[in-house]
């Protein structure tokens, strides 16, 4: 029997998302990838399985998904969205069992902005030039629709299972180091643009964040003889629409300049912000960028240790029966 | 801290936020400086230095993304300006293995709208330019913004005219554009502030296909002009995303 995810309902912003490509700024192509890798590589703690699993990610909304012809494990992370399975409400920043015929419902984001539906075995389809993740920029890939099928890898391990997670939905203090343009912006303008309270402009994609403020508008000396360079994502470019923060889509050039870079620990943060979550910077130094930093990786590689049993309270059960519903386990020979 | 550009004695070694470096041999576009930053990306990725992650180069800089848990900042940018006193790398050669592709062009009318207005622009005759763009025989100076797009140069001084201050909201994929005494062929449809003044039916991205990225940096590429017509039925029987080029060796 094949494993496989349904989409009934797909919300706008459903991409397969995965590490991307990087490597490959010479040939034009930005990394890409998750636009909150934080939540990737929660999501596949909670499965127990490896960060290059390919999951869905969910920007503002999710869907409606039912499980093909054999249970799937699940694990949502990222932005906390409303989900329910058979309307049973499932934690988030959790693993479930997902069994076939069910439905599972994802709702609006209550914070931030990229949520994410991960499956035990990851999704399996083709990659292309390494990745499986959607590049919309590049014209790679596609947003998922209505009617859409999965593959799903193989897979077997435990469900109900979760982790604590600090939040990073509500916007808060960005961290930046100085970039190549850094020095053509006047000193009183880089005090101002840490004294200055931002926030994320509707207008806002995998690309970048778009930001708004009150106040004048920052800009370079020099600003029309900036040569196109090469661009990363966290780089802060100063445009005549305003600063933008570039994520992991963005163009691989750009002839706007770049007011600073933001650490690559802080960019969910950014990403994850939603309109009306402030947003501040602070520069620091490079060795303390760099303390931060080492502390973000070594971080990320005990994920897996803080994954603890969801406790689940007995109250919000309005079916102690059901109970099965969400808890389980796969062998790895349901097929 | 605001100092002139002008005053920065290159090449130079930056930052790029933690995790970046940027090697620039100039501020503004040179043909020297382009070949020099080909060159030293070629020397540093031959170095293999454990912790550098990837390599790229732009018009005239080379980008180095490093690990800076497994190479301190210190040691690259030691190593780095080690590297740049090594030679003079204005004067270093061309990449080898170059290639020369002549690419059917239709320039103006419909397909190219915005001819007349860059010509009008750039304060020469349609003739003139017409004639210009059919001898002009252009290097891939840098791929970027899109997968496989080239920027494509020098033009001579009377191509240097400044981008649109309002954006063209959509450019079809092959589609040529100019300014600033480059020119780009679109890698697929998308907005520019360039003028769009000519078709191909070349196609600079072929994700399906063994090798996707056509051109690369150092290439060469002139434009053999062609009506509408024979560009129509040039894609018709293109199998490869060639738009009818002839390849050659570049000089």
């Amino acid at each position: 029997m094949s494993r496989s995810l349904h989409i009934i309902r797909a919300g706008p912003g459903l991409t397969v998302q995965d590490q991307g490509r990087p490597g490959r700024l010479d040939q034009g192509i930005s990394r890409g990838g998750a636009a909150d890798m934080l939540a990737l590589a929660e999501g596949a703690a909670l499965l127990g399985q490896s960060p290059d699993c390919a999951a869905i990610e969910m920007a503002g909304m999710g869907g409606v998904f039912e499980a093909g012809e054999v249970p799937l494990r699940i694990a949502l992370t990222g932005a906390p969205m409303q989900a329910t399975a058979e309307g049973e409400p499932l934690a988030w920043n959790a693993s479930h069992l997902l069994h076939p015929g069910q439905r599972l419902s994802i709702g609006a984001a209550r914070r931030g902005v990229y949520g994410y539906l991960h499956l035990g075995g990851g999704i399996a389809t083709t990659p292309v030039l390494g990745s499986r993740a959607a590049h919309l920029t590049a014209g790679l890939g596609a947003t998922l629709q209505d009617g859409a099928n999965l593959p799903i890898g193989p897979d077997k391990g435990e469900t109900g299972m979760a982790l604590d997670i600090p939040d990073r939905f509500s916007g808060g203090t960005v961290r930046i180091v100085p970039s190549v343009q850094t020095e053509r912006f006047a000193a009183e303008d880089l005090a101002r643009f840490e004294a200055t309270g931002f926030s994320r402009d509707p207008r806002s994609n995998r690309m970048g964040v778009r930001l708004t403020h009150d106040g004048d508008t920052f800009a370079a000396s020099d600003q029309l003889y900036v040569l196109s360079e090469v661009i990363v994502p966290g780089d802060i470019q100063i445009t005549g629409a305003g600063p933008f923060v570039l994520l992991g889509e963005c163009q691989t050039t750009g002839g706007y300049p770049r007011i600073a870079t933001v650490l690559p620990c802080d960019l969910p943060l950014v990403a994850q912000a939603a309109p009306g979550a402030p947003l501040w910077f602070r520069f620091v130094s490079r060795d303390h960028g760099l303390a931060l930093h080492r502390t973000a990786i070594s971080d990320l590689a005990k994920l897996p240790q803080r994954v603890r049993p969801l406790l689940r309270n007995p109250a919000d059960i309005r079916d102690l029966l059901a109970y099965q519903l969400i808890g389980g386990v796969i062998t790895g020979n349901e097929e | 801290m605001a100092s002139p550009p002008s005053k920065t004695a290159f090449p130079v070694i930056r930052d790029v936020g933690l995790t970046g470096v940027l090697v620039s041999f100039a501020d503004r576009l040179s043909e020297a400086a382009n070949r020099a930053a080909l060159a030293f990306r070629a020397t540093v990725e031959a170095e293999g230095w454990d912790g550098v992650e990837e390599t790229a180069t732009s018009l005239t800089s080379v980008f180095l993304r490093f690990d800076p848990l497994a190479l301190a900042h210190e040691d690259l940018t030691t190593r780095l300006a080690a590297l740049l006193r090594q030679q003079d790398w204005f004067a270093a050669p061309l990449p080898a293995g170059r290639c020369h592709r002549r690419i059917p062009l239709v320039l103006g009318g419909a397909q190219g709208p915005q001819f007349d207005e860059a010509v009008q622009v750039a304060g020469i005759d349609a003739n003139v330019a017409r004639a210009a763009i059919a001898a002009a025989r252009v290097r891939v100076l840098t791929i970027g913004f899109a997968p496989g797009q080239p920027y494509m140069g020098e033009l001579d001084k009377t191509w240097d005219i400044p981008r649109m201050t309002a954006l063209n909201p959509r450019v079809p994929e092959g589609a040529l554009v100019v300014a600033i005494r480059q020119l780009i062929i679109f890698s697929r449809a998308g907005p520019t502030g360039w003028r769009h003044i000519g078709q191909t039916a070349f196609r600079c991205f072929r994700p399906a296909a063994a090798q996707p990225f056509a051109l690369n940096p150092g290439d060469e590429v002139s434009f053999r002009l062609v009506d509408g017509e024979e560009l129509d039925a040039i894609r018709a029987a293109d199998k490869t995303g060639d738009g009818g080029a002839v390849c050659g060796a570049a000089e």
